[in-house]
């Protein structure tokens, strides 16, 4: 329980760092000195201490999303073993909860972006929704997938209580889970080659686009809550590919926080590596990852490795 | 061609000297030959001749090097050219909103450059109205774009302008003043050179004066280095746009390097207030000369490395590749020009086809047209930054002896006549016009930016496209706002 409460408030602190590294490393390849690690909590602490500006053609769906949004992803965090700590709130089956948590995060964004009837962030709804019917069946088979492995429909229990050893019992369906969990990490994350988080251009946005009326303390909840999915996704990839048990309860913290911030320094390079992918290429992409998480399944089954 | 009058660019002619056709005859001429592959439209405007309106036209002809100029007496309701000639579409729709003119049969007369808030629209519940601008989310010009869109496919867009109109061509009105090529310059600020050009070339051809072959060579320098510093700009921004971040950093800060070599010849990045009748203001000395040479060897391979990267990378070609294709057939029949045009496989530049200046002695060399998509426009300018790098070393090494400025006496213009220059400007041909009154004073002026051209090849490209793919297909246009509005 405490090192649990000390590895939430670490996730809660440096969460928004994360885009720091990310836009650091982008910077570093485009030969620029870019922002500052800590500019994201600059801008929550400016943004908070602004006023909200309401359209008068939005109702309260508009004004409850943001702060909904935030509360779903901070739900959905505290389901996970952050730091290799079993969760206090998990119960058998969470791990759909936890599902269902991120999906009703979206659902709020996305009415949101409809409650205030903009073209611009109706586009970005339809674009986050179609995307999102194939990312979530991707990471429906990864939570199969580590159901299969571990016994268990608990999240702690799933990512925390396999067996030490299946990296050598699966190998090979691991490596392709890693790969799936990352292309539904640049989808769910908003990151290139689905969506460009920089881009000023309304008409190509997905999340941006969702979220173009949203000003002050809302749109610090917004960046917040963005800053925890990212964090939500690297904590499982460290869990993923890292076994548990093999160190202390600090360095089990060490090597999540660790696996965290390289996560971002690899999202930073994939930014700055290639363009974004035309939107009618994207699904195809989503499709790879999803047929990739099945393959994963079925070595799994197949190959043994289940407990 | 029979009953025009045939013109060399960069000349001068009096108004008596212009033939004035019967209208039927007149506008027969101009569907026959006009849209074919050797004649294109280059204004299209009315002349004031001794109190009564004419409607003149100036058509390029890129075979026999040569415009030809003609007018004739138009009813205020005359037949509409543009459904035969399509080139005329845009210039019947300014004749209607300025001149008053009604062109019977005119399939769109709407007016250009101020909107009446009418667009076209398609019906069904299943088809979304997407409206971006006239405010944009960056520093640039205002312009109102409507899509008609069924999901994510833009069926049509249509483009409404005008909200940078400033009257350039009635303040150019009245005696040559310091003020005139300045006001040439600010029509369309990124081709400030080019403007400049043409406008000194104007009034050149009015009063007889005779330019150094030192100053042309240093306009065409000016030129050219405008055109490497927009297309390394625009092609940074094509990088931006589909986020391949390494291509948009580099090409921003290189850009700054070719403004700032414009800087180091006469002291305005942009190359304002250089270029005057009879020349230029400051000569570029041996040692100037050889510190810009030596920042060109630095700064060029940086440059091909930066655009290499980007032209090199699969993601980024994909996204350009069939993009926004604009058709030969489709841009020779709306008259596109310039880098656009040649992108789309027409082969055409004036800097060839009506050499003026320094560009009868030499001219970057000719480079491979495309297919008409976005990667076509992207080798296009490419190809043409090298070619005016080249073209920029060798004359550096090698200029002309001579002073750079001849005295202009600008109380000797050429009385009642009109002058005509066309000048190859970084997104294609400039044509000004200036006509003289019985004084001398400019009564009448006349800009067609290459802009004017090509806003609806822009709204062509996007045809049946992707919607999310408008900025890349607008930025491989980049066309001007200013240029457009005037």
């Amino acid at each position: 329980m405490k090192y649990f409460i000390v590895n939430a408030l670490l996730a809660l602190i440096l969460a928004p760092v994360l885009f720091g590294v990310i836009n650091k490393v982008k910077a570093f390849f485009a030969g620029r000195k870019g922002p500052r690690i800590m500019q994201t909590w600059y801008d929550i602490f400016k943004l908070l201490r602004k006023g909200t500006v309401y359209s008068t053609s939005s109702t309260w769906i508009f004004r409850i999303a943001p702060v909904g949004t935030l509360a779903a992803c901070l739900m959905a965090l505290l389901f996970l073993p952050l730091g290799y700590a079993h969760s206090p709130l998990g119960f058998q089956g969470d791990a759909l909860l936890f599902l269902y948590l991120l999906g009703l995060g979206r659902m709020l964004t996305v009415l949101g972006a409809l409650d205030t009837a903009s073209s611009f962030e109706g586009m970005g709804a339809a674009r986050e929704l179609q995307f999102s019917v194939i990312s979530e069946g991707t990471l429906l088979l990864l939570l199969a997938f580590l159901a299969i492995q571990s016994g268990s429909c608990e999240l702690s229990v799933m990512l925390c209580g396999r067996p030490c050893d299946f990296w050598g019992a699966s190998a090979p369906s691991m490596v392709l889970s890693a790969v799936a969990l990352y292309v539904v990490l640049l989808t769910e994350c908003c990151r290139v080659p689905v969506d460009d988080p920089e881009t000023h251009l309304e008409l190509t946005m997905i999340h941006e686009a969702m979220i173009l009326d949203n000003s002050g303390p809302d749109l610090a909840f917004i960046h917040y809550g963005a800053g925890l999915k990212l964090w939500i996704f690297g904590s499982i990839f460290a869990a993923l590919v890292i076994p548990a048990g093999a160190f202390s309860p600090w360095m089990g913290t060490l090597v999540m926080t660790g696996i965290c911030f390289i996560l971002a320094v690899a999202v930073g390079i994939t930014e700055s590596m290639m363009a974004r992918y035309r939107f009618l290429k994207v699904p195809q992409m989503l499709m790879g990852g999803f047929c990739i998480e099945f393959g994963a399944l079925a070595l799994l089954l197949l190959l043994g490795g289940v407990k | 061609m029979k009953n025009f009058l045939e013109l060399k660019n960069c000349s001068a002619v009096s108004l008596e000297a212009i033939p004035v056709l019967e209208f039927a005859n007149f506008r027969q001429t101009l569907i026959d030959t006009v849209g074919n592959e050797k004649h294109r439209v280059a204004a299209f405007f009315p002349l004031r001749k001794e109190g009564e309106e004419l409607l003149c036209v100036i058509m390029i002809d890129s075979e026999k090097q040569c415009l030809y100029c003609s007018a004739a007496r138009a009813e205020k309701n005359y037949i509409a050219l543009t459904p035969e000639a399509p080139q005329f579409h845009w210039f019947e729709r300014e004749l209607f909103e300025k001149y008053g003119y009604t062109p019977q049969g005119h399939p769109w007369l709407k007016p250009i450059r101020k909107a009446d808030g009418e667009y076209f629209t398609m019906a069904g519940d299943a088809v979304n109205e997407v409206a971006v601008g006239p405010v944009h989310a960056g520093v640039i010009e205002p312009g109102h774009f409507r899509f008609q869109c069924m999901g994510e496919k833009v069926y049509s867009l249509e483009i409404s302008l005008g909200y940078q109109s400033r009257g350039v061509e009635k303040l150019l009105e009245g005696a040559f003043s310091s003020r005139t090529l300045p006001l040439f310059e600010s029509a369309a600020g990124d081709s400030a050179a080019a403007a400049a050009t043409g406008g000194a070339s104007l009034f050149e051809a009015l009063s007889g004066t005779e330019v150094s072959l030192r100053a042309q060579q240093l306009r065409a320098l000016m030129i050219e280095l405008e055109r490497v510093a927009n297309h390394t700009g625009d092609l940074g921004a094509l990088a931006g746009d589909v986020a391949y971040l390494p291509t948009a950093s580099f090409c921003g800060r290189i850009r700054g390097e070719y403004l700032n070599m414009s800087a180091e010849i006469c002291g305005n990045r942009f190359g304002r207030n250089y270029i005057q009748p009879g020349g230029v203001r400051y000569d570029v000395e041996p040692a100037r000369c050889e510190k810009l040479l030596k920042w060109l060897d630095r700064i060029n391979p940086e440059l091909k490395h930066a655009l290499d990267l980007m032209f090199d990378s699969p993601t980024v070609l994909d996204r350009f590749e069939t993009t926004g294709c604009v058709s030969l057939e489709t841009a020779r029949s709306i008259g596109l020009v310039g880098c656009a045009a040649r992108a789309s496989g027409m082969d055409m530049d004036v800097r060839r086809e009506l050499p003026a200046g320094f560009y009868k002695v030499d001219v970057p060399a000719a480079v491979p047209g495309g297919s008409g998509d976005v990667l076509s426009r992207a080798r296009i300018r490419y190809n043409e930054i090298f070619a005016s790098l080249d073209f920029i070393g060798r004359n550096l090494r090698n200029l002309a002896e001579g002073p750079v400025m001849t005295p202009f006496e600008a109380d000797k213009l050429q009385k009642n006549s009109m002058a005509v220059a066309i000048t190859g400007a970084w997104r294609g041909e400039l044509c000004q016009i200036v006509v003289t009154d019985e004084k001398g004073n400019i009564a009448q002026s006349r800009i067609v930016d290459p802009s004017f051209h090509n806003w609806f090849g822009l709204a062509m490209a996007l045809r049946n496209e992707e919607i999310s793919n408008f900025p890349i297909c607008n930025k491989s246009f980049n066309l001007s706002y200013c240029g457009h509005d005037l």
